[in-house]
């Protein structure tokens, strides 16, 4: 994509490739986001660890089962630096008849359940992981690997027994677990949570995700793009417009096409009219965790402004059906786009009364006020991304750091607090609200008339692309490789849920029970999203 | 304080009407597809355009038939987009629950001309199968399962079966009707569904004017309102929520992949529908049901509601036929 800001950029890449680049076997610029470079599996390790001290993040580590086609596996490790704008895309093979790589967990602890996932879905080893038990499926889960290509996906495996999951023990007089779910009270997603407490402070929590598992990324290699385009909405329900753009832009990178500015800026108004209604929802929701339920009353009255204004611009509430790959389903009118800014005006007035009785609480200051507090460099050691690392002082966001849309048009400010606890995650979201709105406004008025969508040519075999979105959580990550008959052979999905539930284990740690609803909701995490 | 009082007095009242007085719903909005079956001449680009399934074609002897699933659609409009003759049209309907997985369903019956489109409309019913001939009825469904029926291994007759849901009806509306607890059910939905069961609760809907709220645990439930398609994890864990509810009860399935496992299907992490699992009184579709919707669904389970018929044009003609 070829953004005005973009060009006269640090190209930090480029520098370490020159200091670096006795480990690559090759080295291509793919297009202006994504390099790709290939290593041998002796080097991977070294390879990462010399990334890492050059400054570089491991975003995501996944597989691809080519034996069929090529005789290997392929293992990819995504890297991006904060003085580039491209992604490094690492592509390692591995013996088909001795399925290892080397884990770098230990030092990486952001990649723990990721390398994990791979050993379930593949078959293939994490050697030297610290904890190589099975996260992605369950215990009592056949011996299956359902993301190799001879798996069937329609397998019909025996129904689920019980649990036979053993929790790490407590020990101690007076400590006691309590499990929570998978069902809660609450209307929330399935999940479970074991407290180890002593008395009312938790001393750890153990969490227990995958309960949503629904095979979403092996459904994908079913699809056509067209298609597919609709199950990448259903990932996580509350993201369904990033997540469809997301893989709308992998679509269009393996394509090599580039959509009309128009559809780019209406994608980013709908980008930020997402984050508006989950960021006043959760600010509701947060109130309501400490018993203010006049606030939330106010906040879902405004959450539902916006899904009215969602409504009017797509047919949906949630803003499902109106991103497509190639741009956009629909256009818009002046009028509609007219009556947005109208009804934004109102939320923005709205939302200043709804902040000022937040704010004219002292007990609700208190409650949240050093709650839940991920320090800093936690955060930065369990690789954070989205709302919850920038309250934790990590200064990343996709629309800035790698512009896709219409961000590279324009520029905003991005928020990060250092104090990392509720009151911070708190403020991370009414920041971003104003910004959003600022973002709204100066898109619509640049929204010039012109197509909303091209029509992509029919996409051969083996094209690869890569889709990156800053949603209202954070990062998330869409790959694909393009297979027969305009099918997908494969779609690689990283919600910034899956990163950031290691961080709440580390969040709630000292906190009382009562404080742990508010602690869960400030980072809001997407059971689905990580579930797939 | 102050604030919250003046606050409160500047918002007024907020509170929809419906159902008492009709839904104000965008003109935008992206109901349900109707189609006109007898003038549409061409079902495959629909078909085709679908991402779900949920039309489905079947050509055999010079015939075609056309399955339209309301309980597997997503209501996304590509078939009405890629139709383009005006068969097939968007429409704002939303009160699309229904009390038999059956009634989502009608299959249109067309002479096959030799240019593969479709001569007249000879036939029109209802379905007692899944599109692509998959049963959703069904214990064998998805796999062994964890034992509990869910379906009649004999048929009732027709008159039968209406004598003995007029009973069940008056009794469950006599015993929950006038007040009712719901617990809500994730059993492997993408949280779309959660989303707006919970706007169910704040003050634009405000379910509690109804006489309904929410509850935190099954054992003071009169309802489970149950979504997702039901995963291999959940599966067990919806099985002991539904036991821990005391009877009578009532269980809906709220969303496309409730009804029918949805985009995701039945695969090996997946067993579709909820009533593979668990039986189920009332379907709400929709991706997800907006909260009208839901109001609508909930209201016909307890009988303060009326069924609807399916969007114009798409009427069940005759009922009985197959």
């Amino acid at each position: 994509m070829s953004q005005p800001i973009a060009r006269n950029l640090p190209r930090s890449f480029d520098k370490i490739r020159t200091r670096c680049g006795d480990f690559f076997e090759s080295w291509i610029e793919a297009n202006e986001a994504e390099l790709h470079a290939a290593v041998a599996l002796s080097d991977l390790r070294p390879m990462v660890e010399r990334l890492v001290e050059n400054g570089c993040r491991l975003a995501c580590v996944f597989a691809e089962d080519r034996v069929a086609a090529q005789g290997f596996y392929l293992l990819y490790h995504l890297f991006d630096h904060p003085q580039d704008r491209r992604y490094l895309l690492v592509r390692t093979s591995i013996p088909a008849e001795n399925p290892r790589f080397p884990s770098v967990s230990a030092e990486l602890p952001s990649v723990n359940w990721q390398e994990r996932e791979i050993q379930d879905w593949f078959g293939i080893t994490a050697e030297g992981h610290p904890n190589p038990r099975r996260v992605a499926l369950h215990d009592n889960w056949p011996e299956i690997h359902p993301l190799r290509k001879d798996f069937p996906i329609d397998t019909v495996l025996p129904p689920f027994e019980g649990e036979q999951h053993v929790y790490r023990p407590t020990h101690g007089e007076g400590v006691f677990h309590i499990p929570v779910g998978p069902v809660h009270a609450g209307i929330i997603e399935p999940g479970h949570f074991n407290f180890a407490v002593a008395g009312e402070p938790i001393l750890y929590l153990q969490l227990r995700m995958f309960y949503t598992h629904k095979g979403i990324e092996k459904r994908f290699e079913q699809l056509p793009a067209r298609h597919a385009v609709y199950l990448a909405e259903s990932i996580s329900g509350d993201s369904s417009f990033s997540h469809g753009t997301a893989f709308c832009m992998a679509i269009e990178a393996a394509a090599g096409v580039e959509i009309p500015a128009r559809a780019r800026r209406m994608r980013t108004i709908l980008l930020e009219l997402e984050r508006l209604y989950n960021h006043v929802g959760d600010i509701g929701a947060i109130a309501t965790d400490v018993g203010f339920g006049v606030a939330n009353a106010h906040a879902s009255r405004l959450r539902e402004l916006i899904l009215g204004v969602n409504e009017e611009l797509t047919g949906s509430r949630l803003l499902r059906g109106v991103v497509c790959p190639g741009g956009v389903r629909r256009d818009w009118t002046e009028q509609q786009i007219i009556d947005c800014r109208v009804a934004l005006q109102r939320f923005e007035s709205d939302f200043a009364d709804l902040m000022r009785i937040i704010n004219g609480s002292d007990s609700t200051r208190d409650r949240l006020d050093r709650t839940g507090t991920l320090h800093p460099d936690q955060a930065s050691d369990l690789g954070i991304v989205g709302v919850a690392g920038r309250a934790s002082g990590i200064n990343r966001d996709l629309r800035r750091d790698h512009p896709y849309a219409a961000y590279g048009e324009i520029s905003f400010q991005v928020p990060v607090y250092q104090e990392g606890d509720v009151l911070a995650r708190l403020r991370v979201r009414v920041d971003e609200v104003g910004q959003s709105l600022a973002i709204i406004r100066e898109i619509a008025a640049r929204l010039a008339p012109g197509p909303t969508r091209i029509a992509l040519p029919p996409l051969p075999p083996d094209r690869i692309g890569l889709g990156a979105v800053e949603g209202w959580r954070g990062e998330i990550l869409h790959w694909i490789r393009t297979g027969a008959d305009g099918r997908l052979e494969r779609c690689k999905i990283k919600d910034p849920s899956l990163s950031n539930w290691p961080a709440m284990v580390e969040a709630v740690k000292g906190n009382i029970v009562p404080d742990f609803p508010v602690i869960n909701k400030s980072f809001n995490l997407s059971y689905s999203g990580t579930d797939r | 304080m102050f604030h919250i009082f003046q606050k409160s007095v500047q918002t007024g009242l907020v509170t929809i009407g419906y159902p008492q007085k009709p839904a104000q719903i965008s003109a935008q909005f992206r109901g349900a597809p109707a189609f006109d079956f007898s003038a549409w001449r061409d079902a495959r680009p629909a078909a085709e355009a679908c991402p779900t399934g949920a039309i489905q074609i079947h050509d055999f002897d010079a015939r075609r038939s056309v399955t339209v699933d309301y309980g597997l659609c997503n209501y996304c409009g590509e078939c009405a987009e890629a139709d383009g003759t005006g068969a097939v049209k968007i429409t704002q309907e939303f009160e699309l629950a229904v009390r038999q997985r059956n009634d989502l369903i009608v299959t249109a019956e067309y002479a096959l001309r030799p240019d593969g489109s479709q001569g007249e409309l000879v036939e029109m019913g209802r379905n007692e199968r899944g599109p692509g001939g998959r049963r959703y009825r069904s214990e064998s469904a998805g796999g062994p399962g964890l034992g509990i029926k869910t379906e009649e291994t004999t048929t009732p007759s027709v008159s039968e079966l209406e004598s003995l849901e007029r009973n069940v009806q008056q009794k469950i509306h006599r015993l929950l009707g006038r007040s009712l607890s719901i617990r809500e059910v994730d059993a492997g939905s993408c949280n779309g569904c959660e989303m707006e069961i919970g706007a169910l609760n704040n003050p634009i809907y405000d379910l509690e004017r109804l006489g309904i709220h929410f509850v935190a645990s099954p054992r003071h439930a009169d309802m489970l309102l149950v979504t997702g398609p039901v995963t291999r994890n959940m599966e067990l864990a919806l099985v002991k929520t539904w036991r821990a509810t005391p009877e009578p009860k009532i269980v809906i399935a709220s969303g496309s992949c409730a009804i029918s496992g949805g985009i995701f299907g039945v695969n090996y992490a997946t067993r579709g529908a909820v009533d593979a699992v668990i039986p189920v009184d009332v379907f709400i579709p929709g991706c997800p049901p907006r909260p009208h919707a839901l109001l609508h669904g909930i209201l016909l389970a307890l009988g303060r509601m009326e069924q609807r018929a399916l969007p114009q044009g798409a009427t069940v003609v005759n009922p009985q036929s197959c």
